[in-house]
């Protein structure tokens, strides 16, 4: 089992989301988060005063999968986020030792789906 | 004896049309501001506030200069001249062409408030993909070449549809119908916006916030009017309050049989569509009128944005077209229906309920004439301002957000 974090462009979610539709990939947790990678940011203005570096919005997606969907997932992600230019983010693959659903207390696979 | 002239100005007129003016500027900003900022995307709300807030300031300014005199000057039938220009001889003193018993400047901050949120309502058509730099110009050159001209077609002394008989007590046509077929123009001209499936609106309490408020602003619209502290302001007061409560009870309905659930958002728009159309109508019809003219309005509009808009697929991002343009033209045709020359003696006429369809085809000749000429006008303008320095925002800034890329700020933050 793996778990997918993915960080991209707020605006590119829904093209994300129907493209993990399109991959039998139904399952995602959604949240905001502010980052910048090499874009360093953009610039606000406070009452004529230049501040620099801020952070800039964008959205973690999470998702836990098993390993025949990794790459489906993966796939799914970059080309529904991907524009070619910075700042279209990162996917991150991680290790799920282990996975329970808590309504049933199954665990592993089963739970997953 | 007769020798002192007695001084015309009326302290009570003139209070009312001032407070009036004052009730005006709150539909601008936070009302009209507000209700649009809530139906945009968070990224964009400070673009759509800065708008409505600037329309304030530079119409504020453009009117004073040469604005009202273009609009309310002597000229010819479709346009006044420039003998008010810096308001020279616009004074203390009544003006009996307009108002004979305030201070010709009373009636003029008034109509400045009218000046000021008619391109406003226009931004509710081109919201979240228009340069902040081209807003500017393209609301300078439609206030000059689109809204004063109109002003003065039907209400200057001496314009041709004012000459005609046309009856249009609050601005249906120079405001309403004159906005939403320019936003109309406006949509089609700067085409959909990048990336909306979902319209994606991100606060709902600011759009009841905002029609709450021009719900409260519009007394002054309607009311002060009739430029008077007397009956026939009371008389548009009860109309204005009761069309748009009819109207927000009949979109509600026409929600609650078509989507299952009456909305928030439903309510708001219908209540907002009911002040448009009894804005022509609020000076000439009585209450029975006023409620026939808000159940039905609802029915219109909600048409309009519900089936028709999605079927044609143009991108009217808030309905400025669909509200505004679609209720204006009932209410403007509703005049010529329920008018009764008895509620309003001085000013009024009788239309086809009361035994007079000449009137009727005298409504329809001005809404046709309002629509053709501000439909021209705004291609010409967005056309012009396009190849000069291009109006809409970069497909990357639009992306990011007006807020930031147009104002350098943001509106929200999730960190401190």
């Amino acid at each position: 089992m793996k778990l997918v974090i993915a960080i991209i462009q707020p605006y590119k979610l829904e093209d994300v989301k129907k493209e993990l539709y399109e991959a039998n990939v139904n399952l995602i947790t959604v949240s905001e988060v502010l980052g910048h990678g090499r874009q360093i940011g953009v610039d606000e203005f406070y009452r004529g005063v230049k501040e620099t570096g801020n952070l800039l919005r964008k959205v973690r997606v999470e998702i836990a999968v098993n390993e025949e969907f990794v790459e489906p997932t993966i796939k799914a992600i970059i080309k529904g986020a991907r524009m070619g230019k910075i700042g279209d983010g990162k996917i991150f693959v991680v290790d799920l030792p282990r996975c329970i659903r808590i309504r049933t207390g199954e665990e592993g696979s089963k739970a997953i789906g | 004896m007769g020798t002192t002239p007695v001084n015309p100005i009326n302290s009570g007129d003139t209070a009312w049309v001032l407070a009036s003016a004052a009730l005006v500027l709150l539909m601008t900003a936070p009302g009209l501001a507000f209700f649009y900022g809530g139906m945009v995307r968070r990224k964009n709300i400070l673009g759509v506030l800065m708008q409505c807030f600037m329309c304030l300031a530079l119409i504020s300014v453009l009117w004073v200069v040469y604005g009202y005199s273009l609009a309310f000057g002597k000229g010819n039938p479709f346009i006044g001249g420039l003998g008010w220009f810096m308001l020279k001889g616009v004074g203390q003193d009544a003006n009996p062409d307009y108002a004979a018993t305030i201070p010709h400047l009373a009636f003029m901050i008034f109509q400045a408030m009218f000046a000021v949120i008619t391109p406003a309502l226009i931004i509710g058509s081109y919201a979240e993909r228009m340069k902040f730099s081209s807003f500017l110009v393209f609301t300078t050159l439609w206030l000059t070449f689109v809204y004063c001209p109109i002003a003065h077609m039907v209400w200057g002394v001496g314009g041709w549809l004012n000459g005609l008989g046309a009856k249009d007590f609050a601005g249906g046509t120079v405001v309403h119908i004159n906005a939403g077929v320019a936003g109309l123009v406006t949509a089609l001209y700067l085409g959909k916006r990048v990336g909306t499936d979902k319209q994606g609106m991100h606060n709902v309490p600011f759009i009841i916030l905002g029609a709450s408020l021009l719900w409260f602003g519009w007394f002054g619209f309607n009311a002060g009017s009739a430029l008077a502290a007397n009956g026939l302001a009371a008389q548009a007061f009860v109309n204005t309050n009761t069309a748009t409560a009819a109207a927000a009870i009949s979109w509600a309905v026409m929600e609650w049989i078509f989507v299952g659930k009456p909305t928030t958002l439903g309510a708001a728009s219908g209540a907002v569509a009911g002040l448009v159309a009894i804005t022509p109508a609020c000076g000439f019809v009585d209450v029975g009128g006023a409620l026939w003219i808000g159940l039905l309005v609802s029915v219109f509009c909600y048409s309009m944005v519900a089936f028709v808009k999605p079927r044609f697929g143009y991108d009217d991002t808030l309905d400025a077209f669909g509200v505004h343009g679609i209720g204006g033209f009932w209410g403007a045709i509703a005049t010529g229906l329920f008018a009764i020359k008895a509620v309003n003696p001085s000013g009024g006429a009788d239309g086809l309920f009361a035994g007079n369809p000449g009137q009727l085809w005298v409504q329809f000749i001005a809404c046709a004439t309002t629509i053709t000429y501000t439909a021209i006008g705004t291609l010409i303008i967005c056309f012009v301002v396009d190849k000069v320095m291009g109006i809409r925002a970069q497909q990357d800034e639009e992306i990011m957000g007006l807020d930031l890329s147009q104002h350098h700020e943001r509106a929200y933050t999730i960190l401190e």
